[in-house]
């Protein structure tokens, strides 16, 4: 079906801004995009939606590499247009779709946009990953989007749900859902689920991960697919190696969420596999610079389940670490989180504080009795770590600062 | 001197620790041990039998439906009572201040019996949520100004059972019309300043654990927590006067 004259005309302006914010150097340009876009037609979302295939990834951590491996194993079989650059509200959504006509579409969405987004873009799919506490003071309680959830998901029947069979406020979040394909990822963040979504009383949790309420029937769904010591165990039985990229236990998890939505989009899951163990850094995560001869790992971490997983990936002792910590909106403005992530893991070492908080940080290191100092300025943290090697793990706008004031080196 | 060991109790950790509530347990006993006191943190989760033998109980910030479970566990062991009775030193913050006192308010804004260890009543609130820094004059001799964060949907009036904590600079705080900030009465001191309050405010730490061995404590080098201190002095202030970062 041709797109009215008013959506083509809107598409066309939103697209040409976007462009000359790229070409001035202000950014992807989206944003800005998407609301020339909107401003000339309102409905522009609704009318580039129709009649398209449309998947969407929302969740705590991991949406932009799960948004990123699912457009992969789709572009086995056809060209797919996707919000790659992280724009996942409403202004990134419309420009993303605007850049083809009918191509299917793979969208990030924020946590809190999602129940709009499933009204608005009637998706094939949706990829719910996990939930957990994160920007409190913006987002607020995390319950309440798992609520939001259910109920977007109750009343859209036709769309195909992906869940975390192992995130209990994932699973109740599906819980109304027509057709569900539960996903067992072998999720260890559990301080957000220790009370009952559904209930609010006591959930059990088994040593394996199974996990029952104790007053009412919400437990663990059985899982179609799950990760397994590193193998996917498909639905009928088949063991896939899964070998990835990008590394830790969290992209493990991802790549089987995005290998399940895959298959339901009729991808063969093998080749789907294929495709997402070939995607490497995303966005700048894990990617490596070279400043003054010394080589700089960059690690994204925005929240105490991402910290948690973060940790695990810095490298060993003695090797000192930078972490950059802001408080700016998109990373929300109260930095309290940083004392329920484990950094007394980072003993033995020294660690450099940086970022808008680095303070905060300080004091938290004091209190865990880690050998720290603070250093203003990502350039001169780096330089303060002395080493050949440095991690430099960081929160949302403090990893883009980190990225952009070591790229201009 | 096993004896000796200051026990710290965290309560619900997975219930009521929603805003790193828990830093505040961390703060407490390192500032035991870098002054060569022993201490131990032992956190009690729900369905657990809480102690009555701890000397010190925290209670941090919660989703209602935790903080609900929370306060009706206490109820029914009566566990914090018989330690307040004790003499147990007790901190609450957020959700913990709510629990503590004699009511506050279920998600749909019908009342939930509280422990009634504070003569404080919490309802529902205005509908916006007080969010942003928070900044009291306290009323307790000997603190320096109180900094911290909150995030709060509830309003607290103070009975006359109890006195406030501080007077609110800057922030919101109990929000019932009239300044105030936390509460306190005897041992029992509660705050809207949710999360590591302590780790901000280190002479209320030391305040509490005064209580706790009997005397006042030697001084410790608090060097980066000033710092930190006067960088959100200043980051209020910023705000106040709506100045740039």
């Amino acid at each position: 079906m041709p797109l009215p004259v008013r959506t083509r005309v809107a598409t066309g302006a939103g697209l040409a801004v976007a462009a000359l914010s790229r070409r001035v150097g202000a950014g992807e340009g989206s944003v800005i995009g998407g609301r020339v876009l909107l401003a000339v037609d309102p409905g522009a979302l609704a009318r580039l939606a129709a009649g398209r295939s449309i998947a969407l990834v929302s969740g705590t951590n991991g949406k932009t590499t799960t948004t990123r491996m699912l457009a992969s194993a789709l572009e086995t079989r056809e060209p797919v247009v996707t919000n790659s650059a992280g724009a996942n509200l409403m202004t990134g959504l419309v420009t993303t779709l605007a850049r083809g006509a009918e191509e299917p579409a793979v969208l990030e969405v924020d946590e809190g946009l999602l129940p709009k987004a499933i009204v608005g873009l009637h998706p094939s799919v949706v990829l719910l990953l996990n939930l957990s506490r994160d920007q409190l003071d913006r987002i607020g309680e995390v319950r309440t989007h798992a609520q939001r959830w259910r109920a977007a998901l109750e009343a859209a029947p036709a769309t195909a749900v992906v869940a975390n069979a192992d995130d209990p406020l994932v699973a109740w979040a599906a819980g109304l859902a027509r057709q569900v394909t539960w996903v067992g990822t072998g999720q260890r963040w559990r301080l957000d689920a220790y009370s009952c979504p559904n209930c609010g009383e006591r959930i059990d949790w088994a040593d394996d991960g199974a996990w029952t309420c104790t007053n009412c029937t919400l437990a663990r769904p059985t899982a179609h697919l799950s990760l397994e010591d590193g193998e996917v165990v498909l639905s009928d039985g088949r063991r896939l190696t899964l070998s990835l990229q990008l590394p830790g236990w969290p992209n493990k998890a991802n790549a089987v969420m995005a290998a399940a939505a895959a298959e339901v989009l009729g991808v063969d899951p093998v080749a789907a596999l294929d495709a997402v163990g070939a995607v490497s850094h995303v966005a700048g995560r894990y990617q490596v610079l070279s400043v003054d001869g010394m080589s700089i790992r960059l690690l994204l971490a925005k929240n105490p389940a991402g910290w948690a997983e973060a940790l695990d990936l810095i490298r060993p002792a003695p090797m000192p670490v930078v972490v950059g910590i802001n408080a700016r909106i998109p990373d929300g403005r109260d930095p309290s989180w940083l004392w329920d992530v484990p950094f007394e893991r980072l003993r033995g070492r020294l660690v450099v504080c940086t970022g808008d908080r680095g303070r905060d940080l300080a004091v938290r290191l004091r209190y865990a009795e880690v050998d720290h100092r603070f250093v203003d300025g990502y350039l001169a943290a780096v330089r303060a770590a002395r080493a050949p090697d440095v991690d430099l793990a960081a929160n949302y706008t403090s990893f883009q600062d980190a990225r952009r004031e070591l790229a201009r080196g | 001197m096993a004896d000796s060991t200051v026990t710290i109790a965290l309560l619900y950790p997975e219930l009521l620790g929603t805003y790193g509530d828990g830093g505040n347990a961390t703060v407490l006993a390192e500032r035991l041990r870098w002054r060569g006191i022993g201490a131990q943190v032992v956190a009690f989760g729900a369905g657990e039998v809480v102690p009555t033998s701890c000397e010190l109980y925290l209670m941090g910030g919660g989703e209602d439906g935790p903080q609900a479970l929370a306060a009706r566990e206490l109820s029914e062991s009566r566990a914090l009572h018989a330690a307040v009775d004790n003499g147990a030193v007790v901190f609450g913050t957020c959700a913990g201040i709510q629990v503590l006192g004699q009511e506050f308010a279920n998600a749909d804004g019908s009342p939930h019996p509280g422990l009634a260890l504070l003569d404080v009543r919490t309802v529902r609130g205005p509908g916006t949520r007080a969010i942003g820094e928070l900044l009291s004059e306290p009323l307790v001799d000997g603190l320096p100004v109180l900094t911290g964060y909150e995030n709060h949907g509830a309003v607290t009036h103070l009975g006359s059972d109890v006195r406030p904590l501080g007077r609110v600079v800057h922030g919101v705080g109990n929000g019932g019309g009239d300044g105030t900030e936390g509460a306190v009465s005897g041992r029992i001191v509660a705050t809207y300043m949710h999360g590591p309050a302590l780790a901000r405010n280190p002479a209320l730490a030391d305040l509490l654990l005064s209580w706790v061995v009997g005397s006042t404590l030697a001084p410790l080098d608090d060097t980066e927590v000033d710092e930190l201190r006067a960088e959100r002095l200043r980051a209020v202030k910023r705000r106040r006067w709506r100045l740039p970062r």
